[in-house]
């Protein structure tokens, strides 16, 4: 008697979760993908046209425009947005982060994953230690120091904060995956006479390679979508705008539409979702490798 | 590699053979270990002082300014350890909004984190056994996570406006709402249900959706993963025993599910209390959506109040810390133990 109770409950817990799974499935793939859709969709038709249907969801092809990208790229001197140099700025400054993160973060990573040094507990608990203090904290004192320097309106002064930003995560990314090459191949390298530098530089960093472009990645990412900090020290600096800031200080005029602004999110945004679906695989295996030991 | 740690170790660090006599027993391990403490040191050292240059003393010096009257344009000629006050504080806890606007980053804080585990769960759930398409489905769905902030807010933004936006135009077509939500600029949606009257942050729960919506997919990423990494045995077994799905989650999942969703919700619980720009950039801070770091920033740049804006950094930093040391004293033992 209980016994067919339970199967039928079975059974239907089984199809209701059939179904349901097909329901969640269809909600998720609907609220991750629309708004894309709707940003790439506003960015090709005029602004009359979304006024006149705010509701609709595909561009006629009478409307269908490209002013709006030819607007936000054109430089300022010619009557656009400059969105073009300010592609060039993101790009320098989250190339120059991955390349001075993975400088600071390597042999940190190589450190705590491999050698047995005194306070190597303590070095690990603080650079995680590090990744819990507010973006804000920081902000205070950087922007003072900063603006001593004179550097507070340089790329290169945004650059190095980005690299405190990330390389906690970086070497929390790095040491996971170090921990998995075997012990032996040092060993059998060290017995060929390479000293520990030579070690790291001839067969660890070849051996990382994957974990090095996930982190490098992850670092263009984090750099590229930034904004706090641009808005900081740059804001004053029109010259030196990043994509983010340029597309926020753009809302803030009243004449640009917002055809044109969605345009410039699609540039702002095209760079590191190409890049992110290139590397999709390396990218979450490198973020979330050793989350299913934790 | 172009940074060469400084003081490299050496290979001629190996002890010389000892000369007559017994060695003495444990030398050789000793210098080994050693060796590999000053390796460690050498290699840890650029990484350390980065961290040390851009981040340790920083926050030391945020601590010293917090204790300063101290103004943008006069910090050029400042000591490091000028007139020691507490005006900062008193100015921090006194002025009007403190409180609330604490109260509203806690409220944010949590209904994020819980909302995108809970929501990252849910979804790692339905992708876990394969269909066609899961692959690019997962992959579209990391799309809230890795676009750039202040795109995504504009979409949000005029998704959702009164004006030109698509969620109000919906609503008013096809859900019958009498008059368009302003989404991002109401504080107090006044709403009369079974004869209650009561108003519904708007703006806040607005700010918490976009919230939740931009960081499920980090939590589905993590607890995904782990789901794949339990053993098929332990639900076949239970399968055999006739368990129900819900049993088998109840039962079996979720326990293996609980380190890693324990970990996450500390993870996003401290990013989310100190997030500044996601919900900048919606509201500016405005209906009721006036979090704490948004604060420091005003501070910072309208009043160019760096001493004050020192201490209400400092302020959030340490009722973080508070949090997470009520949080650890009741439940660390055990997220410990798990892992």
């Amino acid at each position: 008697m209980t016994r067919k109770a339970a199967l039928t409950r079975a059974q239907f817990e089984d199809r209701f979760f059939g179904v349901l799974r097909w329901v969640v499935i269809a909600f998720l793939a609907v609220i991750t993908v629309l708004p894309f859709y709707y940003m790439v969709l506003l960015s090709l038709k005029p602004i009359d046209a979304l006024l006149l249907d705010p509701g609709s969801l595909w561009v006629s092809a009478k409307d269908f425009t490209l002013a709006t990208y030819r607007d936000v790229l054109k430089s300022t001197d010619s009557g656009g947005q400059g969105f073009m140099k300010f592609l060039i700025n993101s790009a320098l400054v989250s190339l120059g982060t991955v390349l001075l993160t993975l400088l600071a973060a390597v042999p940190g990573a190589y450190a705590v994953s491999r050698l047995k040094f005194f306070g190597r507990r303590q070095v690990s608990a603080l650079f995680l230690a590090v990744y819990m203090f507010p973006a804000t904290l920081l902000a205070v004192p950087l922007f003072v120091i900063f603006a001593k320097l004179g550097l507070s309106s340089s790329l290169f002064g945004l650059a190095v904060v980005y690299v405190a930003q990330t390389v906690p995560v970086s070497i929390y990314m790095l040491k996971n995956y170090l921990t998995t090459i075997p012990y032996s191949i040092e060993e059998a390298a060290a017995l060929d006479g390479c000293s520990r530098l030579q070690t790291v530089r001839k067969v660890i960093l070849p051996l990382a390679l994957p974990s090095l472009m996930a982190t490098g990645l992850y670092v263009f990412m984090i750099a590229w979508n930034e904004f706090l900090f641009a808005l900081l020290f740059l804001a004053a600096e029109p010259d030196s705008w990043t994509v983010s800031l340029g597309l926020a200080q753009l809302s803030n005029g009243i004449e640009v539409s917002k055809t044109v602004l969605m345009a410039g999110s699609v540039v702002l945004t095209i760079p590191v979702v190409l890049l992110f679906f290139a590397a999709e695989r390396l990218l979450t295996e490198g973020l979330t490798s050793g989350a299913d030991k934790s | 590699m172009t940074t060469v740690p400084t003081g490299t170790p050496k290979r001629r660090d190996i002890s010389p053979p000892s000369t007559g006599g017994p060695a003495p027993t444990g030398r050789r391990p000793m210098t080994a270990s050693r060796r590999a403490n000053r390796a460690g040191l050498a290699f840890v050292s650029p990484t350390f002082l980065v961290v040390l240059v851009v981040v340790v003393l920083p926050i030391l010096w945020t601590v010293l300014l917090a204790f300063q009257d101290a103004k943008l344009v006069d910090i050029q000629g400042m000591s490091l350890l000028g007139n020691w006050s507490l005006d900062n504080f008193t100015q921090v806890f006194d002025s009007a909004g403190f409180w609330s606007s604490l109260n509203t980053t806690l409220i944010y804080t949590a209904g994020s984190t819980a909302g995108s585990v809970l929501l990252g769960l849910i979804a790692a759930l339905a992708l876990r056994t394969p269909f066609r398409g899961r692959g690019l489905l997962r992959a579209a769905m990391l799309l809230p996570y890795v676009a750039p902030v202040v795109a995504v807010a504009f979409v949000w933004e005029v998704a959702l406006s009164p004006q030109y936006g698509i969620i109000n135009n919906w609503g008013q077509r096809f859900f019958g709402w009498d008059d368009p939500l302003a989404f991002l600029s109401t504080r107090s949606y006044e709403v009369d249900f079974l004869g209650l009257h009561f108003g519904i942050p708007l703006a806040l729960l607005t700010v918490i959706a976009f919230e939740i919506w931009r960081y499920f997919p980090f939590a589905f990423l993590f607890i995904l993963a782990r789901l794949q990494a339990v053993p098929d045995g332990l639900e076949e077994a239970a399968l055999v025993d006739g368990a129900t799905p819900t049993q088998r989650f109840r039962h079996i999942l979720l326990p293996q599910l609980m380190p890693v969703i324990a970990l996450l919700c500390v993870l996003r619980f401290i990013l989310t209390f100190n997030k500044f720009d996601d919900v900048y950039l919606l509201t500016g801070g405005g209906a009721g959506t006036d979090l704490a770091a948004i604060r420091v920033y005003d501070f910072l740049t309208s009043r160019y109040d760096v001493g004050a804006a020192a201490a209400q950094a400092l302020v959030l930093a340490i009722s973080l810390m508070i949090l997470l040391g009520l949080y650890f004293k009741f439940f660390g033992n055990k997220v410990q133990e798990e892992s």
